[in-house]
Formats: structure tokens, C-alpha cells, sequence
């Protein structure tokens, strides 16, 4: 008797018990996309949310990149961190050599079931984020590489052929001495110099930052950036300056404004400022690629990328991880990503999201807005990668210290290019040991 | 003033337009971009006068500007959020200081420069440095995103304990003598005698320490993972691109200029509590 | 120290009762996380935390050993010098002008006041549509009068900038500050020494300066801390240390290695030296300058 409703009830219990919890299960995702960006990451999250029940992706805006790193280290070694963190791309080899803080995005996928293939990646930039073994550490979100700007109004007024922009550096000189010789204060100035004087540059011409595929390959790599091409690419521009064709206008993207208010003529920066020109600029303007010296066997090879991507934290639950690689699948999709593409400027990661954006014209209303893509579409090279070196960031500030020693006289091109490779050599000894555990 | 001097007054007059001007000059700025749009503003140099565009600017500040159509925090929520925690900040520094001031200069017991002095290191460890640690203790103690873990740990002031530690020392012994005289307690001195001496002090610190706890960026970043818990200073960092896509100037300063309001307000408000000589009628 | 009072209170427990809120919070919240944060000098970590290696005093050898670690020293000591320099001796003479005027008070004051509400995010910001040789309207002035201004490339120019940055802000601070001190001097005594025949400038140093030393005190030793340990923002916002590391203080070197470098090994040493020598200078100026104050 007391069987008879026992039975059921207990079953019926257990039955409940064992139902999927009907809550969702949430996603933290830390982020620093600000402004439009902003609104974007957060349009994602709603769409992917939207899209299914299981899974809630958060976007949690925790400021700039330091400041989120620090605020995600604090919470890791306070045991709430969040599922996905956005880190740049000079922090790669912070996140790969802390072991155990991270999973690779490559296992998350694997584990939750998705067929993971890295050949539908566009090379450039999923190559960057690759462990030597092939495997997928992070996952690229907003990517962005080096292109050339060029103020096509300014041209005009200097007797220059603005549907031949400059492709290699003594054209780019040439042109800037027509420009001052027609009045213009600030013909040609480059922003994130060492990225798109010394990185990018590297790459774009099939030679090494540093030693051990930049570091890819291993914690050993050492700079190689004094090397002979590198001193004649600084010397030129350091007589450039001193001629006041380049004008050195700060670190970062600072000297950007300067583009856009017409006041410099011509510069080497992110892609990523596209959306600023075509918003703000009064003048016509012109995309090209990096410039390159022909002489230079392999030349132009690729262009290294910039921006960030986004990593997995450990110690979730096995459920939690399949909603992250329900989510980094939805990212992947090519309609997602060309839509992106579009709204933000940032690089596709996928070939099938470049087909599809070229396919609906985009690239033909936007001219110049493919020349990103098209520098980093080809088949890298050991060479030409990506970066990954210990203690980045810092070695990023010797290069703009060192530099800007040049650009205001203090220094040689040598001399800067020496001191840049001892002090990131120290660096990287320093990582490399701090890290072998 | 005392007596009349014309060309000192002047002069007075002088200095002090010239120091507004100066030190004024970059809120000005900031008011101005608020009155323009952002084209405007990044075409060098940005135009000195006000602009036009006063009321879209700021009607768009307050319905959350680009801070993102998704982003849950509009910028009443952030302000009061601010709000509270700078009242908080300012009220719980400035009555834990008065009682720790009040012990260190009016009693005599073991280890109290010690106490002093430890009081007085905190000043001298750059947050950032223990910023991990602390989110740790905070974390640990389930503080996290609560108005106690924002402002609990920052509510330890040297400053105001050592300007209240200045100024007790100025109170003249004889009044600690008379209300000894008269039968009063520690306590009843302190509330009596002491407090109502040390009304401007109170106002100059809580005008400093209000916006300093109105100005938090950093460690609410980090203890909040709630974005309704932001205070308004994030909200105003996060509208300014770092790179990667444009800004729109002229609603980053609208919003700061609004944010400005309730620190202005105390500031206006607090120099009703500058009462030239109250210590004289106490004596 | 030399300031005591000469009459106390007497109770066995009552000081401790009174010393138990901040007690318990700086024990709490800045002690224990200070000390967890310090002994972090004496190890090198990855960032996460995920390995750890005492290596003793190596990171401080290796700030030894870094010349331009050693030459930060000098750099600091010049910008906290001019730091509180001006920023104390232009505050004390607006509070004095400020004090002294009837009308138009509220207007100064508030004025003068206002620009420490300013969110140091946005005050950077502010500084770049100043100075910033691309779009500063203070630069386009000064470009116009053909004076040349590249805090970019130009040591001195930069210095300049990162003074007036910091000496700014802490304007506002100093001058509330002042203004209170100025406040609580007895009008009885000033106006007993007109009647005496004592002109203005002569007040100001018989009385009113001796009178305000307590403040001038305080605010000497919160400066001279301010330009140590608050001034990595405005450093980062204006210049990031450059040109070169002609204006990285310690204290920025300590930001840039704890929060962008993630190296909070070196870090925390750096650290420990600043807190030493800021200690040290606290130390004395107590010892010595205290004597001078008259309470």
C-alpha cells in the first residue's frame, strides 16, 4: 500500500531531479569594445541569445585591454573568472605560457562535438593565434592588419597622379617631397610605428622580427630587428624626417586625427580607422597596401595582424564550455561574419565570409575596403606568421622609445635598432625563464 | 576687508580672473565641445565658442549615447549608482578619521604612533599595485558586486585623518580644561566641543573625498560584473574609442559635463559651511 | 614628534573603541592585500599566478642594474619638485587673494574649486584637445605666435606639459585646503593688527602665514606624496613617458610594469623602493619641518 504511492512519488522525484535544469546556462564574456564596437558586441550577443534556449552569452564591458587582463587575473586568482576573455594581440604569449589558466579553443570545439577544420580560416589571421602542432589556441574576433592611407585631395593639389597611389617607399618619398614642395606641412606620418614600421614591415617583406618563426616555434626567440633591411627602412625615414617629409605626430593611433583633419597627407596605420575616414574625412581618400621596397626578394609577402581575439578561461564546467563553442560556432558562421565585416571594418576570418562579402558588392561600393583582406589572403610563410613573443607590450614601448629617440635626433637608425634588440633580448630571457615550469 | 585698499583689491581681482581662467579653461573646453558635433571637433583647431547643438547633445547624453543600444546602464542609473557610493565613501572616511584622529591627539596608550604611522602608509602603496589582492579579500568575503565592496575597502583615508590630527592640534587646551571643569566625559567633549570647531575641515574634505569616490574608474571595474552597478565614470571611458573606430566627442564631453552637475552642486553647496569666524564666537 | 597636547583624556579602553572602524579597514582591506602584494617582490610569476619562483632579491638587482631605472630617479625628483612647488606657492597666493575679496566669492571659489571634479579619464582627454600637437587648440595658438611646442619630441616640452598636468589638478586640492586654513583665523586678530598699522603683506607673514602652518603642513606632506604616487594618470594620458623615458617617473614605471607588463614581480620591488623613499622623506619632514608649524 504504502508502496504503491511511494513508488510513484519517489519515481516522480527523481524524475524531477533529473530533468535538465530549465534555467539557462549563462556565459560571461569580458570585453573592450567601446563606442560603435561596443554596440556590436552587445547586437551579437543578443542575436546568438535569441538564436537558441540553452545558452545566454553576457558581454561585460571591463575597460581597455590592460585594465580587463588585470581585472581578469584578479578574478582567476579569486576563482570567478569569466568564460571568455577578449585579450590583444600582443598579450598572445601572456595567455599561451600561463598554463593552466586558459583551454585552447581548439579542444573547447573538439570536445563539444563541432567539426573544427582550420583550413576555412583565412591563413593570416588564424595562423596567428595557432600553436605550432596546429591547434587553434584562441579564437580571432576583431582583426585588423596595416594598410596606407592616402589623401587624394592633398595629391591633386601637388601635381600627383592620384589614380597611381604610391607602392613602394621611394614613391611614397617622392610624393612627399611634391607635397612639401606644394605647401604641405605634414606630407606623410605613420601611427602604431613599431607594428606597421617594424612588425608589419617584417612580415610584408619575408623576413624576421625575430629569430624561431618570431617566436612561434618557441620561448628561445630573440630579435633580429637590426637587421640590415630594417636599419635602411629606419634610416630612410629618419632623412625623410630630417627633410620634414615624415613627421613623427605620437604612439598609438594618436596621429590618426591628424589624417583626418586634412592635416598630414599621407599614413601607415590600422585598417580598423576605415570607418573614421570614410565618416569624418572632408577630402577624398585612397586605400593602398603597405608600401614595400621591390628590391626586396618576396616582397610583399603578407601583413601581420593586430586587434584581438578571444580566449577560453579553465576551471568551467563541461556545460558551460558548450556553450562557448555553440557560441565561437554561431561567430563563425559566414553571414555572421560578413555582416561584421561590413558594420565594423575589421578582416573576415573566414574565406567563405570574404566570398560572400564580395559576392553582395560591398567591396565595390567601399573601394579600398578589400585592400585588408587582400594582404593577408596568401599563403604565409614561416616567416611571416604572426608574432607571439614574451612580455610584448613592453617590447612594443622600447620601440617607440627608441624610435622616437630617432625621429628627434638623439639616436642612430643603428644605434635605436641595436638598443631595441638588447633591451627585447633581456625581455624575452626574462619570459623565457619565468615561464619554462 | 579690513581697510580699503583700491589697487590691492585690484590686483586681487586681477590674479584671481587670471587663475580662473586658467585653471577653468579645460572644464570650459570640454563645455563647448558639448555644444557642437563631432565633426566639428575634429577639424583643428576646435572652434572657442559654444556651439549650436546644446540640446541634441545632451538629450542624447541621457538617453545613453553610443554606450550601446544593448548596454543596460543609461546614464541616470550610472549617476545614481555614483551617487551612492560617493556619499558613502565621503561620510564613512570623514567619521571613522574624526574618531581615529581624536584618539591619536587626545589620548595617551600604547603604540599610538604606531597607529599613526600605519595609518599614514596607506597612502603610500599605488592602488593598482594590491589591486589583485584586494579584489581577492572582496571576492573571499562575498562583497562583489555590492555597494559594500565598493566602497568599504576605499574608505580607509589617511588624508582625513591626518588633517583632522592638524587641526585638533590647533584647539586651544583651554577648552578641554573648561569641560573637564565642568564635569564633562571624552565623548561629550568630542560631540560638543570638538565637532562643531571642525565643521569646515568636515566641509573641505567631503567636497575632496565626495568626488573622489564620484570619480571611481578602476576598482569598480573590477568588482562589478553587473553593468547596472557601473558608475558614471565608466560609462563616460567606455564612449571614447581607443583606436579602433571614431568617437563622438561631443557626447563623451556632454556626458562628462553632466557628471560634473552633482560634484558642482556640493562643491556650491559645502561653502555655506566656510563660516569665517566661528572659532571666534566658540572662544 | 614635537606636537602634543599637554592636557589628555584619560580611559583604559576608549582609544582603541575609537580607533577599531579604521582599524579593522586598513587591516582588512589594505594591510593583508598589501602584504600579499609585496611579497610578490620576492617571486617571478606568470601572470595568471599559474607558476611561481622565489628568486629572492633578483628583481631587485635587476632595477640595479637598469640604467634607466636609475635614471627615473632624477626625473622624478625634478617633476615632484616643480610639482609641489607650484602647485603649493600659486594655490596659497589665490587662497589669500580669495579670502580677501568680498564680492564675487562664491564665484571664484567654485571656480577654482571645480576643476578637481573633473574624471581624470576625462581630463586626459581634455589635455590631448589642448596640447596635442595635431589638434590642440594651445598648440595651433602657440604655432600661430610661431613658438615651437613638441612635447612629442622634445624633452623639455614634454616635462613642461606633465608638470602643468599634474600642478593642475592638484591646484584645485591645494587652494580648497588653503581656503579653509584661511577660514579659521580668529578676524579679531587681523583686524587688531591694521589697527596696529600693520599693512597687508606684512599681516599675511606675521599672522596669517604662521597661523595657516598646521594646513601648509598637511598639505606639504600630501603633495609631496601626490607627485610620488597619484601622478601615473596624468603621465600615461599626456605623454607615456616619452620622448624616449624623459618623463617616466618611478611611479609610472611601477603602472606601466604591474598593469600594462603584467610583470607584478618587478613591480611590487619598485614599489617597495618608492614606498622607502617616500616613507623616508615623510620621516623627515615630520622630524624637521613639524618644528616650524605652530599650533
Amino acid at each position: 500500500m504504502k508502496f504503491e504511492v511511494f513508488t510513484p512519488a519517489l519515481l516522480t522525484a527523481a524524475a524531477l531531479f533529473t530533468l535538465p535544469a530549465q534555467a539557462q546556462i549563462e556565459v560571461q564574456w569580458w570585453h573592450s569594445m567601446v563606442a560603435v564596437n561596443g554596440e556590436w558586441v552587445n547586437d551579437l550577443a543578443k542575436e546568438f541569445n535569441a538564436s537558441q534556449k540553452d545558452y545566454k552569452v553576457v558581454p561585460v564591458f571591463k575597460g581597455n585591454y590592460d585594465e580587463s587582463m588585470t581585472a581578469a587575473i584578479a578574478a582567476f586568482r579569486a576563482g570567478n573568472a569569466p568564460h571568455i576573455l577578449q585579450v590583444f594581440e600582443v598579450g598572445t604569449a601572456t595567455m599561451m605560457a600561463s598554463k593552466g589558466a586558459v583551454v585552447p579553443v581548439g579542444q573547447v570545439m573538439k570536445d563539444a562535438g563541432y567539426k573544427f577544420d582550420p583550413g576555412v580560416y583565412i591563413p593570416a589571421v588564424a595562423g596567428y593565434y595557432t600553436a605550432p602542432n596546429g591547434q587553434m589556441l584562441s579564437f580571432p574576433f576583431n582583426s585588423s592588419t596595416t594598410v596606407f592611407y592616402v589623401n587624394k585631395d592633398a595629391f591633386k593639389s601637388a601635381g600627383l597622379d592620384t589614380t597611381q597611389l604610391p607602392t613602394s617607399w621611394p614613391e611614397v618619398a617622392l610624393a612627399a617631397a611634391k607635397l612639401k614642395a606644394a605647401g604641405h606641412k605634414c606630407p606623410f606620418t605613420t601611427a602604431w610605428q613599431g607594428w606597421t614600421q617594424l612588425e608589419s614591415f617584417s612580415a610584408w617583406h619575408n623576413v624576421e622580427l625575430a629569430t624561431k618563426r618570431n617566436g612561434l616555434a618557441g620561448l628561445d626567440a630573440r630579435l633580429v630587428s637590426n637587421s640590415p633591411l630594417h636599419v635602411r627602412h629606419i634610416e630612410n625615414l629618419s632623412n625623410m624626417a630630417k627633410q620634414g617629409l615624415f613627421v613623427y605626430k605620437g604612439r598609438g593611433n594618436v596621429p590618426e586625427a591628424s589624417f583626418v583633419s586634412g592635416e598630414c597627407a599621407m599614413i601607415t596605420t590600422s585598417s580598423g580607422f576605415y570607418g573614421n575616414v570614410k565618416k569624418n574625412a572632408k577630402f577624398a581618400f585612397g586605400l593602398a597596401p603597405l608600401p614595400h621596397y621591390p628590391d626586396v626578394p618576396g616582397a610583399p609577402q603578407n601583413t601581420v595582424i593586430g586587434g584581438a581575439s578571444l580566449w577560453v578561461m579553465s576551471g568551467k564546467k563541461p556545460a558551460e564550455y558548450k556553450g562557448v563553442a555553440t557560441f565561437f560556432d554561431f561567430l563563425s558562421r559566414p553571414d555572421v561574419q560578413s555582416a561584421s565585416h561590413k558594420r565594423t571594418g575589421y578582416l573576415p576570418i573566414t574565406t567563405a565570409a570574404y566570398q560572400l562579402t564580395e559576392k553582395s558588392g560591398f567591396y565595390k561600393e567601399n573601394p579600398g575596403a578589400d585592400t585588408a583582406v587582400n594582404q593577408m589572403i596568401r599563403k604565409t610563410t614561416d616567416k611571416s606568421r604572426g608574432i607571439r613573443l614574451g612580455n610584448y607590450v613592453q617590447i612594443r614601448t622600447i620601440e617607440d622609445e627608441e624610435l622616437e629617440l630617432v625621429w628627434g635626433g638623439k639616436k642612430t637608425p643603428k644605434e635605436a635598432l641595436d638598443s631595441i634588440v638588447k633591451r627585447g633580448n633581456e625581455l624575452l630571457e626574462r619570459f623565457e625563464k619565468a615561464n619554462k615550469g | 576687508m579690513v581697510e580699503r585698499r583700491p589697487t590691492l583689491g585690484l590686483l586681487a581681482h586681477a590674479v584671481l580672473i587670471i587663475g580662473v581662467l586658467i585653471v577653468a579653461f579645460p572644464v570650459y573646453v570640454a563645455f563647448v565641445a558639448s555644444t557642437h558635433t563631432a565633426d566639428t571637433l575634429i577639424h583643428s583647431p576646435m572652434p572657442l565658442l559654444p556651439g549650436a547643438h546644446f540640446v541634441d547633445n545632451y538629450i542624447g547624453a541621457l538617453q545613453g549615447g553610443t554606450m550601446g543600444s544593448g548596454s543596460k546602464a543609461a546614464v541616470g542609473q550610472m549617476m545614481l549608482v555614483s551617487l551612492i557610493t560617493a556619499l558613502v565613501i565621503a561620510i564613512g572616511k570623514i567619521a571613522i578619521s574624526l574618531l581615529s584622529a581624536f584618539a591619536i591627539v587626545y589620548f595617551r596608550f600604547p603604540f599610538r604612533m604606531l597607529f599613526f604611522w600605519s595609518i599614514f602608509v596607506t597612502l603610500m602603496l599605488p592602488v593598482e599595485v594590491r589591486i589583485g589582492p584586494t579584489y581577492k579579500v572582496v571576492a573571499d568575503l562575498h562583497m562583489l558586486n555590492t555597494y559594500a565592496g565598493l566602497t568599504v575597502p576605499l574608505i580607509a583615508s589617511a588624508t582625513a585623518t591626518f588633517l583632522f590630527r592638524q587641526f585638533f592640534l590647533t584647539v586651544p587646551e583651554e577648552l578641554l580644561e573648561a569641560a573637564r571643569m565642568d564635569g564633562a566625559g571624552p565623548m561629550r567633549f568630542f560631540f560638543d566641543v570638538l565637532l562643531p570647531l571642525s565643521v569646515t575641515s568636515m566641509a573641505a574634505l567631503f567636497v575632496i573625498q565626495f568626488i573622489y569616490g564620484w570619480n571611481q574608474y578602476l576598482w569598480p571595474l573590477l568588482v562589478t560584473t553587473d553593468e547596472s552597478m557601473y558608475p558614471v565614470v565608466i560609462g563616460i571611458k567606455r564612449m571614447i574609442a581607443g583606436g579602433e573606430t571614431q568617437t563622438d566627442w561631443n557626447l563623451v564631453m556632454s556626458t562628462a559635463i553632466l557628471a560634473m552637475i552633482p560634484p558642482t552642486l556640493v562643491v556650491m553647496l559645502m561653502q555655506k559651511w566656510f563660516v569665517k569666524g566661528l572659532v571666534d564666537t566658540e572662544k | 614628534m614635537a606636537a602634543e597636547k599637554r592636557v589628555t583624556l584619560r580611559s583604559r579602553w576608549l582609544p582603541w573603541v575609537l580607533l577599531a572602524p579604521q582599524g579593522f579597514v586598513i587591516v582588512v582591506f589594505f594591510f593583508w592585500p598589501a602584504g600579499q602584494a609585496l611579497v610578490q617582490s620576492l617571486q617571478q610569476s606568470d601572470a595568471f599566478g599559474t607558476s611561481v619562483n622565489w628568486v629572492g632579491l633578483e628583481n631587485f638587482r635587476n632595477l640595479w642594474n637598469d640604467e634607466t631605472y636609475l635614471a627615473s630617479f632624477k626625473t622624478t625628483a625634478v617633476f615632484s619638485i616643480l610639482v609641489a612647488v607650484l602647485g603649493l606657492s600659486l594655490a596659497l597666493m589665490l587662497a589669500v587673494f580669495a579670502d580677501r575679496v568680498a564680492r564675487g566669492s562664491m564665484f571664484y571659489r567654485t571656480f577654482l574649486i571645480l576643476p578637481y571634479a573633473v574624471a581624470p579619464a576625462v581630463a586626459g582627454v581634455l589635455w590631448l584637445f589642448l596640447f596635442s600637437p595635431s589638434v590642440g587648440i594651445v598648440s595651433y595658438a602657440l604655432g600661430r605666435m610661431s613658438v615651437a611646442w613638441n612635447p612629442l619630441l622634445d624633452a623639455g616640452d614634454a616635462m613642461a606639459l606633465v608638470v602643468m598636468a599634474a600642478v593642475w589638478k592638484q591646484l584645485s586640492y591645494n587652494f580648497l585646503f588653503f581656503l579653509a586654513g584661511l577660514q579659521s583665523i580668529p578676524k579679531s586678530l587681523i583686524e587688531a593688527a591694521a589697527i596696529d598699522g600693520a599693512r597687508p603683506w606684512r599681516r599675511f607673514w606675521t599672522i596669517q602665514f604662521p597661523l595657516l602652518s598646521p594646513t601648509s603642513f598637511f598639505l606639504l606632506v600630501i603633495n609631496v606624496v601626490y607627485a610620488f604616487f597619484d601622478t601615473f594618470a596624468i603621465v600615461d594620458a599626456a605623454t607615456k613617458g616619452g620622448p624616449g623615458k624623459e618623463t617616466a617617473i618611478l611611479v609610472y614605471k611601477v603602472y606601466y610594469d604591474g598593469f600594462k607588463a603584467l610583470d607584478l614581480g618587478g613591480s611590487a620591488a619598485q614599489s617597495v623602493v618608492l614606498m622607502v623613499i617616500v616613507i623616508t622623506l615623510t620621516v623627515v619632514q615630520f622630524r624637521f619641518v613639524e618644528k616650524k608649524v605652530s599650533y
